[in-house]
């Protein structure tokens, strides 16, 4: 068996289990309703860990994430309702900008070989800065196209909603396993963050790889941004703080090394339910205080990163035993 | 063999009579903004005693600030077939989607403690909230009753800037002291709520105002600010409660301690009882079908030192604030 697919696989099962476990307490969480919540509510954060995925996947971090997202939800807010401009207008402003934004990052990262984690968190400052400057108010976006989006979902049988933003975020999903398992660019980013110097060696194109994968995780935080600000109908300057980590959260709990190089677009994607699932589990109970989704969240990171390092482990005594004995 | 036979027994009568009570009662999600300050916390608490006393299955969901937490929780109750929800909702805007949901599926929503600004108010059955511009009111009639015709300097700490509680609690508390001419505000500065620029902007009133020995009144935004005012009071040498009368407004246990060793005057309860109406108009709701108005107004009962203040103040006292 890979071991690779490991993590993988343990998250799967984790899901499962929690998943059983959720329903032997409450029958009543079987229900389509749950299901399309499930996508529903974890949309914006889905589509971002997406791109963190690729970030992490390259050996980075991007810690702008949650305030890009109040940015564009702002910045949406103020073009809609204040300036009358049509939302797929905003829209393509709102994903110019906050490309533009990841992409800055990214070569200030390759070019300046400041670590990521210093330019993102400045990142983040400037972001979340901007916003206060449009507007310290929570502005409502009332317009017919956003009722019209909104209204967009099929009904499941038992009352569910696969709404508009969920299938976005199963979509973006999708395109994401593509471009990281059948594109060039894909495995450029697991070679940079598998060993930089020797993907360099290889003849990767480093620095349009690097500018790629920010450019690619600001443009994700933007639609992430549109797709909260869908489920709002609300620019508001706090919004999504610390979305970045519930992210990066999601990734590792996925099965993604946070060294970069190896990992699955889709255990991200397993990752995010699991979190959504305590979520639900905790308001299904009524009693438990909400912050014991951080907790079992909390847990769940610690256990993966140490099946991680023990995997490793294992691996480099296996590869070394022939040589050894 | 016998004690077994009892414990069986018992268990299938605790769980027929588990069934039968929650067969029969309701049960009501509620999704709080979190527990940011003392008097959220003794909502919530206030809250659960309250849907004890009624048999009510209460369920709470802790927001920690964030929107998106409150929507999930929504949905979360929809999904549970919940009798009824309660929100108090941390921002104004974006509920309509969620409120649609609750909407088609039957289930009436309540607002507690803050409104939300939407076109449809179909969306929600009530709001339960205090009239903060009565508050203020109700703190300035005191005053004009107390100090009657003679002259009065009064010093102001306000809430944060710009937040809706301090606008309309000065608005209020001008009104109340309308009709007395001899009461003027002198002075008046934001103390942002909190207990710490509550006693320096009062040290910064005093020094401006001669030591504050013509000064006859404080009135501050909330009980926190008067508590570090008070302290500020005792620094400069007067007495805060007979050289300078202190009413506030909020009604926070410290208060009561302050009025019972006669430093504070009077304060003004912003009641953390926002459930208790919720429930009475959902029940009424629920059994005539009869719609309630759709803005249920909480009392704002004045506290003096007349009232008890330590047995008011043991009474809040477990109450998380």
């Amino acid at each position: 068996m890979n071991t690779r697919l490991l993590p993988l696989y343990a998250t799967l099962l984790i899901c499962l289990i929690a998943y059983a476990a959720c329903l032997i307490q409450f029958p009543a969480m079987f229900s389509t309703r749950v299901a399309g919540n499930l996508l529903t509510d974890n949309a914006f954060l889905g589509i971002a860990a997406v791109g963190m995925t690729f970030v992490i996947l390259s050996g980075g971090i991007d810690l702008s994430v949650g305030s890009v997202i109040a940015f564009t939800g702002v910045l949406l807010a103020v073009l809609i309702t204040q300036h009358g401009v049509h939302p797929l207008v905003a829209f393509a402003v709102a994903l110019a900008i906050t490309t533009a934004f990841g992409a800055a990052m990214g070569i200030i990262i390759h070019y300046l070989q400041v670590p990521a984690f210093i330019v993102t968190l400045a990142g983040m400052f400037l972001a979340r800065g901007m916003c206060f400057v449009m507007t310290t108010d929570s502005i409502p976006i009332d317009h017919p196209f956003y009722a019209a989006l909104q209204g967009v979902f099929y009904r499941l049988p038992g009352g569910g909603r696969l709404t508009f933003i969920g299938c976005l975020m199963v979509a973006v999903f999708v395109v994401g396993m593509i471009i990281a398992h059948f594109s060039k660019f894909g495995s450029y980013i697991y070679a940079i963050g598998g060993n930089r110097s020797s993907a360099e060696l290889m003849g990767v194109p480093v620095a349009r790889t690097t500018i790629g994968i920010y450019a690619m995780s600001g443009f994700l935080s933007g639609l992430s941004g549109i797709v909260f600000s869908l489920y709002t109908s609300a620019g508001y300057s706090l919004a999504t703080v610390g979305v970045e980590l519930d992210a990066i959260a999601a990734v590792v709990i996925g099965g993604t090394l946070l060294t970069g190089g190896v990992g699955y677009v889709a255990g991200t994607f397993v990752g995010v339910i699991i979190q959504g699932l305590i979520q639900t589990y905790i308001v299904f109970d009524g009693t438990l205080s909400s912050w014991w989704t951080k907790i079992v969240v909390g847990v769940l990171l610690f256990s993966f990163i140490g099946l991680q390092r023990v995997l490793v482990v294992l691996s480099l005594r296996r590869s070394a035993a022939p040589t050894g004995g | 063999m016998i004690s077994m036979k009892r414990i069986l027994l018992a268990s299938v009568f605790a769980v027929a009579g588990f069934g039968t009570a929650s067969a029969a009662d309701l049960t009501v999600g509620f999704s709080q903004i979190g527990s940011e300050s003392g008097w959220r916390a003794a909502e919530t608490s206030v809250s659960k005693i309250e849907a004890e006393k009624r048999g009510i299955a209460f369920k709470i969901a802790d927001a920690q600030q964030k929107q998106e937490n409150q929507i999930k929780a929504i949905r979360g109750f929809i999904a549970q077939g919940v009798d009824a929800i309660f929100i108090a909702p941390v921002v104004a805007t974006g509920w309509d989607t969620v409120l649609a949901e609750a909407k088609e599926a039957d289930i009436p929503v309540i607002l507690l403690d803050r409104t939300i600004e939407t076109a449809d108010d179909s969306l929600y059955l009530t709001a339960v909230t205090s009239d903060t511009v009565h508050e203020g009111k109700v703190a300035g009639e005191w005053l004009a009753k107390t100090v009657a015709d003679k002259d009065c300097k009064v010093l102001e700490l306000q809430g944060t800037v710009g937040s809706s509680p301090a606008i309309n609690r000065k608005k209020g508390f001008e009104e109340g002291i309308a009709s007395a001419s001899n009461i003027k505000i002198v002075r008046s500065q934001t103390g942002d709520f909190t207990r710490s620029k509550g006693k320096e902007v009062m040290e910064g009133f005093l020094k401006a105002e001669n030591g504050g020995k013509d000064i006859c009144a404080l009135y501050a935004h909330n009980d926190d600010m008067a508590v570090g005012a008070i302290q500020a009071i005792k620094e400069a040498g007067l007495k805060p409660g007979k050289d300078i009368l202190v009413v506030s407004v909020d009604a926070v246990p410290d208060i009561f301690k302050a009025m019972a060793d006669g430093e504070a005057n009077a304060t003004v309860e912003l009641t953390p009882n926002m459930a208790g109406p919720a429930f009475d108009a959902l029940k009424e709701f629920k059994d005539s079908g009869k719609a309630p108005p759709k803005w249920i107004q909480t009392e704002s009962k004045l506290f003096t030192q007349a009232d008890d203040p330590m047995k008011v103040y043991e009474e809040k006292k477990g109450l998380g604030y």
